[in-house]
């Protein structure tokens, strides 16, 4: 069931967390060990904004296994405001609605249902920002 | 009789989120022979990756985000419903972990049908009220199941509504006080092990809906000292567009006043959160001195009426989130199928 698994994941996942540079203020994500050498406590746990921009995009209609009741959907390269870029589904988003260089936000949704007995597993999406 | 704690307690941050889905009402009845009228124009359906602790994240979000309260200074993530995704396993450790709430924090479930989220949010003004706690997060979070064809159908939606509860003295609204009015009246139930609630028809509306309404607002304003006029707006439960009408008409509340709260023609019942997403949209409208009048309902049965005072915080810190109105205007009507598909209606194996 992979419980440990989803559960070391559960920061990135559900809030976007990842890393800061003490030293030189880069932020990085998905969190990763340090370097070899290079002083654990150099880069300190780091929520992003979730506010980027749509890089490319896909649309996915052949699903990978574990996927099967979602297609079509759409996954993206989404270019983060504070530099890193991460692969995530778009949601609440038309197929023709999509485009490169979209406003994005953040959210928190379901990825995956394990079935009756297993977990829900819970992720970060980007979608269309929302009117402030 | 009125209940409040000994230090003025108020809602810091407050934060809505309903789904960009709709139904529309006649085509619920094109399938199932809607002879008569519907209940509502539309109702919200969540989409096929959301769910109660999704939806209570993002209400949340929009609360810390007005309140400019970090989140590990929450001391209480309360979520009421009656749709946790988990039998075992709370939805409150979820979203106080999507939060940044994690680990020194309360996080529990609550549930009474309607009113799960009030319950949490009078369970929040008394630990904050008696210094326990200086934050305490209520939220109200639905996504409700009618059997297909069945009159509820029409109305059980999905939404959610967070309330941050804090000192009066950094509140955008304060509450003056609280009654709950609970007696054991069957008018809706769902057991254990079925997909489907039973309700209870006109019972339903008396002596349960309006029973209960009218005995806990009737005692707030008495405790109170204060009559319908004095109110700004009102908001109360809103299972339909019409209950809520008649039960304002009833205690001498306008049209008028329920008129900004009233959401339920456009998003139908949103359960947990149908109350607290209306008070939310009048939070959005709402200045400075106005006073709200709060009237929630859950079956089994009961209500829980609040008295608010606006304060001067309210204008400036609003416009750090989405408001009701943006969740509202964003709408994309599904049909019935994709709507059958989404909500698990479909049997695949």
């Amino acid at each position: 069931m992979d419980l440990a698994k989803h559960w070391r994941l559960r920061h990135a996942r559900y809030r976007l967390e990842g890393q800061r540079n003490r030293l030189t203020g880069e932020v990085r994500f998905p969190p990763a060990p340090p370097h070899p050498g290079e002083a654990e406590e150099i880069w300190e746990p780091y929520v992003l904004s979730g506010r980027g921009r749509v890089y490319s995009f896909s649309i996915v209609r052949q699903p990978p296994e574990g996927f099967e009741d979602q297609p079509p959907y759409l996954v993206a390269l989404v270019r983060l405001d504070e530099g890193p870029m991460v692969t995530a589904q778009l949601t609440d988003c038309d197929l023709d609605q999509a485009a490169i260089d979209m406003p994005v936000e953040m959210v928190t949704r379901r990825l995956r249902d394990l079935g009756p007995t297993g977990l829900i597993v819970y992720g970060y999406k980007f979608r269309p920002m929302v009117q402030r | 009789m009125m209940m409040k704690p000994e230090r003025p307690v108020g809602i810091v941050g407050y934060g809505a989120y309903i789904p960009r889905f709709r139904i529309a009402a006649r085509e619920i009845a094109r399938i199932w022979d809607g002879a008569g009228g519907t209940p509502v124009d539309s109702k919200s359906v969540p989409g096929p990756d959301e769910d109660t602790i999704t939806m209570s994240i993002e209400a949340a979000r929009n609360a810390l985000a007005r309140a400019h309260v970090a989140p590990d200074r929450l001391s209480a993530v309360w979520v009421g419903s009656e749709s946790h995704p988990y039998s075992v396993k709370p939805s409150g450790t979820l979203v106080a972990e999507a939060l940044g709430a994690t680990p020194w924090v309360s996080a529990a479930d609550w549930e009474f049908a309607c009113k799960a989220g009030s319950e949490a949010l009078t369970a929040a003004m008394g630990m904050v009220g008696s210094g326990m706690a200086q934050y305490v997060l209520a939220i109200g979070a639905d996504t409700a199941q009618g059997r297909p064809g069945d009159a509820l159908e029409y109305t059980a939606a999905a939404g959610a509504a967070a309330l941050l509860i804090g000192p009066a003295a950094e509140a955008v609204a304060v509450i003056e006080g609280t009654t709950s009015y609970v007696t054991d009246t069957p008018d809706f139930f769902r057991r254990a092990d079925t997909a489907y609630p039973v309700h209870g028809h006109r019972f339903t509306g008396e002596p349960a809906y309006f029973g209960a309404s009218r005995g806990a607002a009737e005692r707030l304003l008495h405790d109170l000292g204060a009559k319908p006029s004095d109110f700004a707006y009102a908001v109360f439960h809103q299972p339909n567009t019409r209950f809520p009408q008649t039960v304002a008409r009833q205690l001498g509340f306008t049209p008028q006043q329920i008129a900004p709260g009233l959401l339920s023609p456009k998003i139908g019942n949103a359960y947990s959160a149908a109350a607290l997403l209306g008070l939310c949209a009048i939070l959005d409208v709402a200045k400075p001195g106005d006073t709200i009048f709060v009237t929630t309902y859950g079956s089994g049965a009961g209500s829980d009426a609040y008295a608010l005072r606006v304060t001067d915080a309210l204008p400036e810190r609003r416009e750090r989130a989405p408001l009701t109105a943006a969740y509202l205007a964003r709408e994309a009507f599904v049909d019935y199928a994709v709507y059958a598909k989404w909500r698990g209606k479909l049997v695949m194996e």
